[in-house]
């Protein structure tokens, strides 16, 4: 959201409260990310390490495979670290 | 129907709060405000409140329990001091800023080092921009009659700040006085129940105190001036409907001898007293002297003022406070920014004085309204700071 869009003191809650409980849902932190993770799932051995690493829960867990969720993901490359057969590559964004 | 009881400026404090159905009190003492706290604990332990009363290890722990309180919807009252105030920091712009409407008495007391206990207005000045509504009072009279309207101010919906009433170390604290109280139900009346507006609620979940940054941090701040601006209307109703059931009136400001005077005197707390008394006797012989008590601070009284020094050809702004390496003294500077803001052309000097407990004599005083009579008569102030009551 551009600096403009954002609701005015007007008509934003009193002292930064938080209304409503899981308000940080709505709360987009991928347009942080300066690298991309990016899954090989021929290598993925789906040991879940990157799924029980990832500080920001934007790892999915699916039937037999993993996927990264992209609007939570921030990049920070830990999956990419972690993971024991190099199945993560971090790829620049290009934005 | 009022009654006179014998207190003292802590006592006044302590009676006063016991009479607006506090539900918390947490509190750490410190001389001299150590009264306020004991006298109340006695309250509770008698039975005669139902107030839970949280003691602490530190004033650092008072504030942040009150906080904690507050926002559960209850009514809070703590007291502090000197380093108490100081300790207490950080958390009184946490309490400001999360709008906890929370009362404190606070007994002006220096802050070290040397070690003193004495008064004067360092402490409270230290958090000047704390975000609280800031009352400075007279006497024990008018310590007990802020304290219950204080709770009327912070509560409101429109302002929820905090406020401080400060009172001065022994000179009110530990002098005893008559004082004119009112009945527990007609104070329970005036001051009635808090009604919150957001509260921490298990059956309604919100957060707060998230962490709040670039995007929304100054949104936040913003509505924060904004409760201090709209707070004039709150204190103003409240003096009325309190002049209407005691008969006490109480404004921004009070002036003494401001209609016709040529040279004044400004300051805030006790020391007002002795400045009406020698500006009476001084009128009586003709001379045109006045004083202006401030008994709000914050939000700042800056209208009243104008109005009050319409007249006026010279004033003494007195500080009980030193803002070391400032052109002035803290109320000094805001009135001084405040003449210029209205393009008012005033001979105003700056007396510090006081300072660990130093006696601001009779004798003091009338030297001030002399030199200030000076500057009316030739327009030259020739010390713009100066102080009064120490030894070369």
């Amino acid at each position: 959201m551009s600096e403009e869009s954002k609701p005015g003191w007007k008509s934003i809650p009193m002292a930064g409260v938080l209304l409503e409980p899981g308000s940080a849902m709505k709360y987009k932190t991928g347009d942080w990310r300066a690298f991309r993770p990016i899954i090989d799932e021929e290598k993925c051995i789906n040991c879940l390490l990157c799924w029980i690493y990832c500080p920001d829960g934007a790892v999915i867990r699916e039937e037999k495979k993993v996927s990264i969720n992209y609007e939570y993901c921030k990049g920070c490359g830990i999956c990419a670290n972690e993971c024991p057969v190099k199945a993560i590559t971090m790829v620049e964004e290009k934005r | 129907m009022s009654k006179i009881l014998g207190l003292t400026g802590d006592g006044a404090v302590a009676y006063a709060v016991k009479q607006c159905n506090v539900d918390v009190v947490a509190a750490y003492p410190i001389t001299p405000q150590t009264l306020i706290v004991e006298e109340f604990s006695e309250y509770v332990h008698n039975g005669e409140v139902h107030t839970e009363f949280v003691c602490v290890e530190s004033e650092h722990s008072a504030m942040s329990a009150c906080v904690g309180a507050s926002l559960t919807g209850a009514r809070v009252f703590t007291a502090t001091a000197s380093q108490g105030l100081a300790l207490m920091h950080e958390i009184l712009y946490i309490a400001s800023s999360l709008r906890c409407p929370i009362v404190m008495g606070v007994v002006n007391r220096t802050l070290s080092a040397p070690i003193n206990i004495h008064c004067d207005h360092s402490d409270m000045m230290g958090s000047r921009d704390c975000g609280w509504i800031q009352i400075y009072v007279e006497n024990a009279q008018e310590a007990y009659d802020w304290v219950l309207q204080a709770f009327r101010i912070a509560e409101d919906p429109d302002v929820l700040l905090p406020v401080t009433v400060n009172l001065d170390a022994f000179i009110l604290s530990h002098s005893l006085e008559g004082v004119k109280v009112l009945d527990d139900a007609e104070v329970e009346k005036f001051v009635s129940t808090r009604k919150p507006v957001l509260r921490v609620d298990p059956d309604k979940p919100i957060t707060v105190g998230a962490l709040c940054l670039t995007d929304f941090f100054f949104e936040t701040k913003r509505q924060h001036v904004e409760a201090m601006n709209n707070s004039p209307k709150t204190i103003s109703r409240v003096n009325n409907e309190f002049a209407e059931l005691t008969g006490r009136r109480y404004d921004f400001i009070e002036t003494f001898g401001m209609d016709d005077a040529e040279a004044a005197i400004i300051c805030l707390g006790s020391t007002a007293g002795t400045a009406k008394a020698v500006a009476k006797s001084m009128r009586s012989k003709g001379k045109k002297v006045g004083v202006i008590k401030p008994w709000v601070y914050r939000p700042f009284p800056a209208k009243q003022i104008v109005e009050a020094i319409e007249n006026l050809k010279a004033l003494a702004v007195l500080d009980r406070a030193c803002s070391i390496g400032a052109p002035y003294g803290p109320l000094c500077s805001d009135i001084t920014a405040t003449l210029y803001r209205e393009g008012i052309k005033l001979g105003v000097f700056n007396v510090i004085y006081g300072l660990g407990g130093r006696d601001m004599t009779p004798f003091n005083i009338e030297t001030v309204f002399n030199e200030t009579l000076e500057v009316a008569k030739t327009g030259v102030v020739k010390e713009p700071l100066k102080f009064v009551g120490v030894r070369e």
